[in-house]
């Protein structure tokens, strides 16, 4: 056992710090690659924590109201277009796999793979967004955005509404027609959060695109690829949690 | 050389990575907000020396109570001990060289520096007025003043506690040194680790609520609107889900300072040290069950109520736990009286009666009589002020040798201490009587009969006043005066004494190995003779 | 209580009182709950007196000059287990005698007296079943268990009566209750105390507690023509509700008579209980609220009635006993429908005055 455990002050720090004794990107607070790489991971792990927590609000909004105004929400839910919803859901998982795909040509140092990997996940994740808006302009042109002359034709009338009508939807009572727009409420909440958790990820994407290319990524230090895939996924599995919830009550084959 | 003196200019500061110099930007800027917090506080008692509405217009009277409020929680009480002692100790204590995150650290700086300026703007601007609890259908329907400057102000504010928060548990878990088991950790780490925890999980639902208040304030999506099918006890239900845990927040972090500071003026390791470590724990878990106990009165079913009634009297037990054991502590100790112990047993009365008054209101049914009254004013003072803020004060005085090399002048400090004391007493017990009278809170005017009992307390506010600006004054004037400090003048055990003050910018030349037991005064002993025989 | 002599109590409550210490005690649930309060009072202090007591001879016994050399105790799991238990002992009796007090408060007699009030940024409108409104100010008489149906036109708001030791919130959108039995006449503070926006604080006025008598006159006073449930029975005619609920074996909604305080089948499958809550849901959302064996076919009116109509409308409703009423009301309106000439059950009780106008 060392005789002095713990440091005298004034001893100076015997550097024999030539930079070539570790990466430079090794931060100087942490002991070793190792260190820094699980410790940023685990930091990731928890941040994404507190997004389930930031998401788990408008979740339990989600499920108290359905709760309470199923029919309403049944006819709401009609409302939203399952093609594209799919589509999107596609567009996710397939982004997902890109990404996964990018990590592990970071972890082989295939620099060429991962700048593939990146651009691909990023086509995939725009393609998601421009379908939100091609879905998002469906709603505005149709009166569902509640607070901009919200409009309950669709659901008083469903034969003048062709989702409505392909749904095979009776027409509602005034009272339970109006709770249509607290789905619309949340509807617009939550994806409009996972919309901005997106484009954030896009963002991040298009810098990570940019340092790829100039090989950052592929001379062993992968943690900020890792750690962004994992934010990726969490993205991607909120929509997962997302599209049933809101795409598909009580959808039927008609 | 030390981290103070290693760089300087204005630019090695605002760019710093160094958790140091961070905790010292950051007592800076909450020290500034808490004086303009306190400024609103006295112009809150000031009004209400006469029964009338008289002062100022009640419009006015809203904004300030509303401001006092936002600014002294967000911007005072859930940063202070973190991010200004723990963001400057823990590493030390853990034997580290900086906290896991340090651009992490220092962003979430920056972003406690935009809200509160943000804050800022809000009140010069207009103000706020919805109360700091900003209660739907008010919030979002009935009032025009800045209600989504202050939300956006508040939203900012959080990030910069998750992030401190995120920091500290990834720091804890991951940066230890050699030998730093757990167990061995001081309960100062335990306390602020349990707190951490609360803030990375709490504070996301205040987020995603100021995010629905907004949505409903400006396009009106009805998610809380009656009128709309929504249910203002939801919005109930997500805000108390984070504001209690808040209160976890702001004190766990100050039982932890009174931890360290009780075991070395006693010279005794702290008496049950798991038990104290894991009550740290329980009052974070048990915190995250008990919220709806602001909500007895709310129409909540009764059911409901007895459940949260059950868990708010199983939160209150770990806190006596700590009472008790802090108090055995002193138990064939060797007692020393400065500062940083005065303070320290001026929170365990306080916080004792503030604690015992939160099982007032955690009691269903007395809780009817007292909610909503000057008893919940008076409650949360003593645990916020008599509790916190005498901690916060302990901890600087304690580490003020370690992190700027220079002893505060002892005798004024306990005069000051002394002052606080009993200001605190005057301003806030009268408030219980005025409680359970039945005077509102947040009312600007009152019946005469409670004349009396306010005019005691905005007496003793001033007294309090004086309490808070000495230090300030002295604690600046010993920077240059004071007497230097060295490595350890409490002859204390943590590993943050064991090396210089103010510390290097790495905090220690070669990694410590923590080879003997926390609070460990024999080890301590040990080392001593090791010095002086070396020097010999 | 029996262990403190009332004269001592009453002396004590008494002091208190006159020096402005202590709320006075109107109501029967209030020297309940003060036990409790003291109770609390007595523990707090004495808890309180050990941790000081304890720190300060500690202080004294074991001051550094006194006691140079501090012994390093690890801890004692008997004294954790003491202090642990020995609290939350504590904690959990004013727990359960709490939960007592508080479903005593909000559970209200069968025989209790209603008062609506109604809540609106800034003042208090109370309603009397007779029809007599108060602004401010709330009469009552000792000795009878009243119960108050709030709700709130705007924001939340919490009526207060710190002297009967009860406070409720008011909220907007659905109805919340609490009942009180008033015991010693005299003028209590009334109190707005859940913050509310500017005038807040000048949302208070005054409880008036009277001797039975004393309320019977007052009632007779200040009555101001109908009565809730006659008000009710002249909105009901006016919204056309007679046009289904008419008690006919044809009918298209359910008949009223005695519907409040039963079970209901509902055509979703469930029970549930037709109370004021029910009634008014009924009222404004009623597609969800469809009795068994009857179609959704009754129209919102949310929008065209207000809180007050809302209540008077529950009012008349709670008061129907009979089909008879129902009828009668059923004549004075134009909206028949097809098929007239139906007989119609015998009528039992005379024609009452103050019939509603078409």
């Amino acid at each position: 056992m060392s005789d002095s455990s713990v440091v005298i002050h004034g001893a100076p720090k015997a550097e024999g710090h030539g930079h070539d004794a570790h990466p430079s990107y090794l931060r100087h607070h942490f002991e070793s690659v190792e260190q820094q790489a699980d410790t940023t991971n685990f930091a990731m792990w928890l941040f994404l924590l507190t997004e389930i927590m930031f998401f788990g609000g408008l979740f339990t909004a989600y499920l108290i109201y359905r709760n309470w105004y199923y029919p309403a929400f049944v006819a709401a839910s009609h409302q939203l277009n399952i093609f594209w919803g799919t589509l999107n859901t596609l567009l996710l998982i397939t982004s997902s796999f890109t990404m996964a795909m990018g990590v592990w040509c970071a972890e082989t140092r295939k620099q060429s793979g991962l700048v593939l990997c990146l651009i691909l996940t990023f086509i995939l994740g725009l393609g998601f967004l421009g379908i939100k808006t091609i879905e998002y302009k469906e709603k505005i042109e149709k009166h569902h955005v509640p607070g901009f002359h919200y409009s309950l034709n669709s659901f008083l009338n469903p034969d003048s509404d062709e989702a409505a009508k392909a749904a095979g939807d009776k027409p509602l009572p005034l009272d339970i027609a109006r709770h249509t727009e607290v789905y619309f409420s949340l509807y617009f909440a939550m994806t409009g959060m996972h919309a901005v958790h997106m484009i954030i990820g896009i963002g991040i994407l298009g810098f990570m695109i940019f340092r790829a290319r100039a090989g950052a990524y592929t001379a062993g230090h992968v943690t900020f690829v890792e750690n962004f895939g994992l934010y990726w996924h969490f993205v991607d599995i909120v929509w997962i949690f997302l599209f049933p919830l809101l795409y598909l009550i009580s959808r039927h084959a008609n | 050389m030390n981290f103070l003196s290693k760089e300087n200019g204005l630019l090695s500061w605002l760019l710093t990575g160094d958790h140091k110099r961070i905790a010292i930007l950051y007592l800076i800027s909450i020290t500034f907000f808490f004086f303009i917090g306190g400024a609103l506080a006295g112009l809150i008692r000031l009004e209400l020396l006469t029964p009338q509405a008289d002062l100022m217009a009640t419009d006015t009277y809203n904004k300030v109570f509303t401001m006092h409020g936002i600014i002294m929680i967000f911007f005072f009480l859930v940063p202070s001990v973190p991010a200004t002692i723990g963001n400057f100790l823990i590493p030390m204590m853990i034997g580290a060289k900086d906290l896991a995150l340090p651009k992490i650290n220092l962003l979430s700086w920056y972003l406690y520096m935009a809200a509160g300026m943000l804050g800022l703007y809000t009140m010069i601007t207009g103000g706020v007025d919805t109360g700091w609890t900003f209660t739907t259908p008010l919030s979002t329907h009935y009032v025009n003043t800045n209600v989504l400057t202050t939300g956006l102000a508040v939203f900012i504010a959080g990030f910069s506690s998750i992030f401190t928060g995120l920091n500290f548990i990834v720091t804890i878990h991951k940066m230890r040194c050699p030998g730093m088991t757990w167990f061995k950790l001081p309960l100062f780490v335990w306390a602020n680790y349990a707190a951490s925890i609360l803030m990375v999980l709490g504070t996301p639902v205040l987020a995603i609520t100021i995010v629905l208040v907004a949505l409903e304030r400006t396009i009106g999506i009805g998610v809380f609107d009656p009128a709309k099918g929504g249910d203002p006890i939801l919005f109930q239900h997500l805000f108390w889900f984070y504001s209690h845990p808040a209160v976890y927040i702001m004190i766990l972090p100050g039982m932890g300072v009174i931890s360290e500071v009780i075991s070395t003026f006693s010279r005794k390791r702290v008496f049950g040290y798991t038990a104290v470590a894991f009550s740290s724990v329980a009052i974070a878990i048990f915190g995250f069950f008990v919220w709806a106990h602001h909500m007895f009165i709310m129409g909540i079913s009764n059911y409901s109520v007895i459940v949260f009634s059950l868990l708010t009297m199983l939160v209150a037990v770990p806190s006596a736990i700590k009472i008790f054991n802090w108090t055995f502590t002193l138990y064939k100790g060797s007692i020393t009286f400065e500062t940083p112990m005065l303070y320290a047993f001026g929170f365990m009365g306080l916080f004792t009666i503030g604690g015992m008054t939160g099982v007032f209101l955690g009691t269903s049914g007395t809780d009817i009589h007292l909610t909503e009254t000057y008893f919940i004013v008076a409650h949360f003072h003593f645990v916020m002020v008599g509790g916190m803020l005498m901690a916060f004060l302990s901890g600087v005085h304690f580490w003020w040798p370690k992190m700027t090399g220079r002893m505060y002048p002892e005798k004024i400090s306990q005069l000051a201490a002394v002052v606080t004391f009993i200001g605190f007493n005057f301003t806030f017990f009268p408030q219980f009587i005025l409680g359970t009278l039945g005077m509102p809170r947040r009312y600007a005017s009152y019946p005469p009969e409670f004349q009396v009992l306010n005019v005691f307390s905005t007496a003793g506010a001033s007294i309090l006043g004086v309490g808070y600006l000495l230090p300030v004054l002295y604690l600046t004037w010993s920077l240059k005066y004071g007497a230097v400090a060295g490595d350890n003048p409490w002859q204390a055990t943590g590993l943050e004494w064991q090396t210089q003050s103010p510390p290097l910018t790495e905090n220690f030349a070669v990694t410590p190995i923590m080879d003997h037991e926390v609070y460990d005064y024999e080890w301590l002993e040990g080392q001593k003779a090791k010095e002086v025989a070396s020097v010999r | 209580m029996s262990h403190i002599s009332p004269v001592l109590w009453q002396y004590l409550v008494k002091w208190m009182t006159d020096f402005a210490l202590f709320p006075p005690e109107a109501s029967k649930i209030a020297p309940q709950m003060d036990a409790l309060y003291f109770f609390m009072v007595l523990v707090s202090l004495v808890g309180l007196t050990i941790v000081i007591l304890l720190v300060t001879s500690f202080s004294i016994l074991y001051n550094k000059e006194r006691h140079p050399v501090a012994v390093q105790i690890e801890g004692s799991t008997l004294l954790e287990a003491t202090w642990t238990i020995i609290p939350l002992g504590l904690f959990l009796i004013m727990f359960v005698w709490g939960a007592l007090i508080y479903f005593r408060v909000y559970n209200p007699p069968a025989n209790s007296m209603n008062i609506y009030v109604v809540g609106k940024q800034w003042m208090w409108k109370a309603e009397h079943p007779g029809g007599q409104h108060e602004i401010n100010s709330l009469h009552v008489p000792t000795g009878r268990a009243i119960q108050l149906t709030l709700i709130s036109q705007d924001v939340f708001h919490s009526f207060s009566i710190p002297a009967f030791r009860v406070k409720r919130e008011a909220i907007p959108g659905r109805y919340t209750t609490v009942w009180f039995e008033p015991t010693v006449p005299g003028t209590y503070h009334l109190f707005c105390t859940q913050y509310c926006g500017t005038e807040h604080s000048h949302m208070i006025g005054e409880v008036v507690v009277m001797t039975p008598d004393d309320y019977k006159k007052w009632l007779a006073e200040s009555t101001s023509g109908m009565s809730l449930a006659q008000n009710g029975e002249r909105l009901f005619a006016s919204l056309s509700c007679a046009a289904c609920h008419n008690a006919r074996p044809d009918a298209r909604g359910p008949s009223l008579a005695n519907v409040y305080g039963s079970k209901l089948a509902l055509s979703n499958g469930g029970t549930v209980l037709a109370d004021d809550a029910y009634l008014r849901e009924a009222i404004l959302n009623p597609s969800q609220h469809v009795t068994q064996g009857y179609s959704p076919i009754m129209p919102t009116y949310q929008g065209q009635v207000s809180e007050e109509g809302v209540i008077s409308l529950v009012e008349y409703i709670k008061n129907l006993s009979s089909d008879y009423r129902v009828q009668q009301t059923t004549n004075t309106t134009d909206l028949l429908p097809e098929g007239e000439g139906k007989a119609m059950p015998a009528a039992t009780a005379p024609v009452k005055p103050g019939m509603v106008k078409q």
